[in-house]
């Protein structure tokens, strides 16, 4: 009753195919922009932004990103904390390297050159599968971030080891640096994160997406009726890399502004970004939304909860995350190993049929 | 004999005894890995935790003091005796039989027949569960764990090696006996699984889960088992490193070291688990001691993985591992 349906007839294969073939979701995928473009922006402010919007925003690229390569293609990896890593250092050096050009452009050339490095990475996956893979991703985690750590030119010499955003503009309005607004920071993150999100649902909904798919259900038979494993999975890495050089770009420049490598790109971000695609859902680009969101708010429910509420010591409510997250996973796992975007599903055909079941 | 040659040999027998607590570790990979298929990425975090405990156990700490203060107002800390190593050992062992039962209990017995990709996100989840645990139990400080071991430099070693080569050698009594304690581990593993009724079980589940089932085979007790002796290997484990570098969360990161070397040696080879073992902790050693001054050192946080993975490239089932044959 509440989720309409009714008069949505498709007579094209375009119609059918079309991302949002029901009327009353699109005009609530409508309703969701304006809100997220028109309304948040003049009500967001500084707390609001650092402790959940920002981060949200970013995070949701990085887990669309690695949905891409996981819940699509079904490859794991647990390199995502020093793929995003490769997006933060190369979006350094161009920033500060080419002062004269825009830093839009800045990080979707990081995203370019974090693809880059992930398909290097992916090769492996051409011989080998599964948690094998994992381990191998490992490799790259660990690599890339002694590669930061140790190679001065990557920081620029500085002699604290950490990199720092510049100040730059975009129309005139500061986006990074210390001075930025809070309005600022979720505009540039936000127009990303939709940019990024429409060409992901394309690109699954698309040959390339039921290219991974068929590789993810069982490479083999995907081979036998002709999809070339080689070229779908490393077009995967490639895909995945893109995004999550951006998350790991913008993570740098506009959420952090200073960063040190092993302090905000260890493994525990690598293991952040994977729960939140497990908990979210694998195989959706509203599934890395959700999680997304769910493991930003977590903490900072926790957080309020414990610390605010009960006026315990905040390294106990630390643990109780770490206790939570993990058997959240677990429970996930054995009772919805779709994740929220399942849940979601199931909600809509209730709303469907409500009040009147049968 | 040119002084080059002779610190390559101190770090090569160095690495081979550091190897040997990878090995270690990674043999508690083998174990769940042959008798469930599965990949238990909480293997190093349960070494952490059995650590803790008995740490926790042998100086008669209060578990979840911090959590009781903090909701009542008390303030608990120790009940004030002191456990001998021995019993603590062993009380430490009750408490990874039972973390055993409930890990087979609560999480596996829902996820049977899944994917194992699906499992080894469960172990992931199962990792993080027991770090919040054991943290909120124990404490997150580092704490010192002394159970009587011999440490410091071996005297016997320095004074021979000096005699012969006008160098004495520097190696710790404690990875000698983390070696001891590993070889008579492994025989006693070995013989475990030759001569025993549940030992012989236990390799007919690693062979056939469904053949094993019908020659009336529980699987159930199996599986537990096996989560104990895991449990039993990550805390001789524990013991070694916590030893060594005090029981601290880094104990877990280490022990994820044991990943590479079960892809060296495969992940279904107890043989393979100690040479991958030898094999890594001698290669970073002396990777670090040969290349790493020129490239500014710190390589062993990754060169086990890189190691592996160009490894893997060549030889997917690793050195003993079972062909991997795919069927459609």
């Amino acid at each position: 009753m509440f989720y309409r349906e009714a008069g949505d007839f498709s007579t094209t294969y375009s119609q059918d195919s079309q991302t949002f073939p029901i009327k009353f979701d699109r005009y609530r995928y409508y309703v969701v922009l304006a809100i997220a473009f028109g309304v948040i922006p003049f009500l967001i402010n500084d707390y609001w932004a650092n402790a959940v919007f920002v981060p949200f925003l970013i995070y949701a690229i990085a887990a669309i990103g690695l949905n891409i390569l996981t819940g699509y293609c079904g490859q794991v990896s647990l390199g995502t904390g020093g793929f995003m890593a490769v997006g933060a250092y190369s979006c350094y050096k161009l920033m500060t390297g080419f002062p004269e050009i825009s830093i839009v452009i800045h990080v979707i050339l990081s995203g370019g050159i974090t693809a880059a490095v992930v398909t290097l990475f992916g090769l492996p996956s051409l011989r080998i599968k599964g948690f094998y893979l994992a381990v191998a991703t490992l490799a790259a985690q660990f690599f890339l971030v002694w590669l930061f750590n140790k190679v001065s030119w990557f920081y620029n010499y500085s002699a604290s080891g950490q990199i720092s955003a510049p100040e730059r503009s975009v129309f005139g309005i500061i986006v990074t640096g210390p001075n930025t607004e809070a309005w600022a920071k979720y505009l540039i993150c936000l127009v990303f994160v939709t940019l990024c999100a429409i060409i992901a649902r394309n690109l699954t909904r698309g040959s390339m997406g039921r290219k991974w798919m068929a590789i993810r259900d069982m490479d083999i038979a995907a081979e036998i009726i002709g999809v070339n494993p080689m070229a779908a999975k490393l077009t995967a890495f490639m895909v995945s890399g893109f995004f999550v050089g951006i998350a790991g770009a913008l993570f740098f420049a506009v959420y952090l502004g200073a960063a040190e490598v092993g302090e905000s790109f260890g493994i525990d971000k690598s293991f952040l970004v994977l729960f939140m695609i497990i908990i979210g859902g694998l195989g959706s680009i509203f599934g890395s939304f959700a999680g997304a969101a769910f493991m930003v708010l977590l903490p900072v429910f926790l957080k309020n909860v414990f610390v605010g509420g009960l006026g315990w010591p905040t390294d106990l409510a630390a643990h109780l995350q770490f206790i939570v997250s993990g058997s959240l996973i677990i429970m996930f796992l054995i009772m919805e190993p779709h994740g929220l975007a399942q849940l979601w599903r199931l909600a809509k055909e209730k709303l469907r049929l409500w009040p009147f079941p049968h | 004999m040119p002084d080059q040659l002779l610190f390559a040999m101190e770090v090569t027998l160095n690495g081979l005894m550091a190897g040997v607590l990878y090995a270690l570790v990674a043999l508690g990979f083998v174990l769940i890995f042959k008798a469930s298929g599965i990949f238990n990425y909480a293997q190093g975090v349960m070494a952490l935790f059995a650590a803790l405990t008995l740490v926790g156990i042998m100086e008669g700490q209060v578990p979840f003091a911090h959590l009781i203060n903090a909701i009542f107002g008390t303030e608990i800390h120790h009940f004030g005796w002191h456990v001998p190593a021995l019993l603590a050992i062993i009380l430490t062992m009750v408490v990874m039989v039972a973390l055993a039962w409930a890990v087979q209990r609560f999480i596996f017995r829902h996820l049977v027949n899944q994917e194992p990709i699906l499992l080894f996100m469960a172990t992931i989840g199962l990792a993080f569960v027991l770090e919040g645990v054991g943290d909120i139990m124990w404490g997150a400080d580092i704490k010192k764990l002394d159970v009587g071991l011999p440490q410091g430099i071996n005297e016997w070693i320095d004074i021979t090696t000096f005699e012969a080569f006008g160098y004495g050698f520097f190696i710790d009594n404690l990875d000698i006996s983390a070696t001891i304690v590993a070889m008579i581990l492994v025989a006693a593993l070995i013989a475990f699984s030759q001569y025993t009724k549940q030992g012989r079980a236990l390799r007919a589940v690693a062979d056939d889960h469904q053949a094993a089932l019908s020659v009336g085979i529980s699987l159930n007790f199996i599986w537990i088992l096996v989560w104990s002796i895991a449990g039993f290997v990550a805390l001789v484990a524990g013991i070694m490193w916590g030893a060594k570098s005090g029981v601290q969360f880094s104990l877990s990161l280490i022990a994820l070291k044991a990943l590479p070397v079960l892809m060296l040696g495969g992940f279904t080879s107890i043989p393979g688990a100690i040479v991958g073992g030898l094999i890594i902790g001698v290669g970073e050693k002396l990777f670090e001691f040969l290349i790493g001054p020129m490239v500014g050192g710190a390589t062993e946080n990754w060169f086990a993985y890189v190691l592996a993975l160009l490894f893997l490239v060549f030889r997917p089932q690793g050195l003993f591992g079972e062909k991997i044959i795919e069927r459609v």
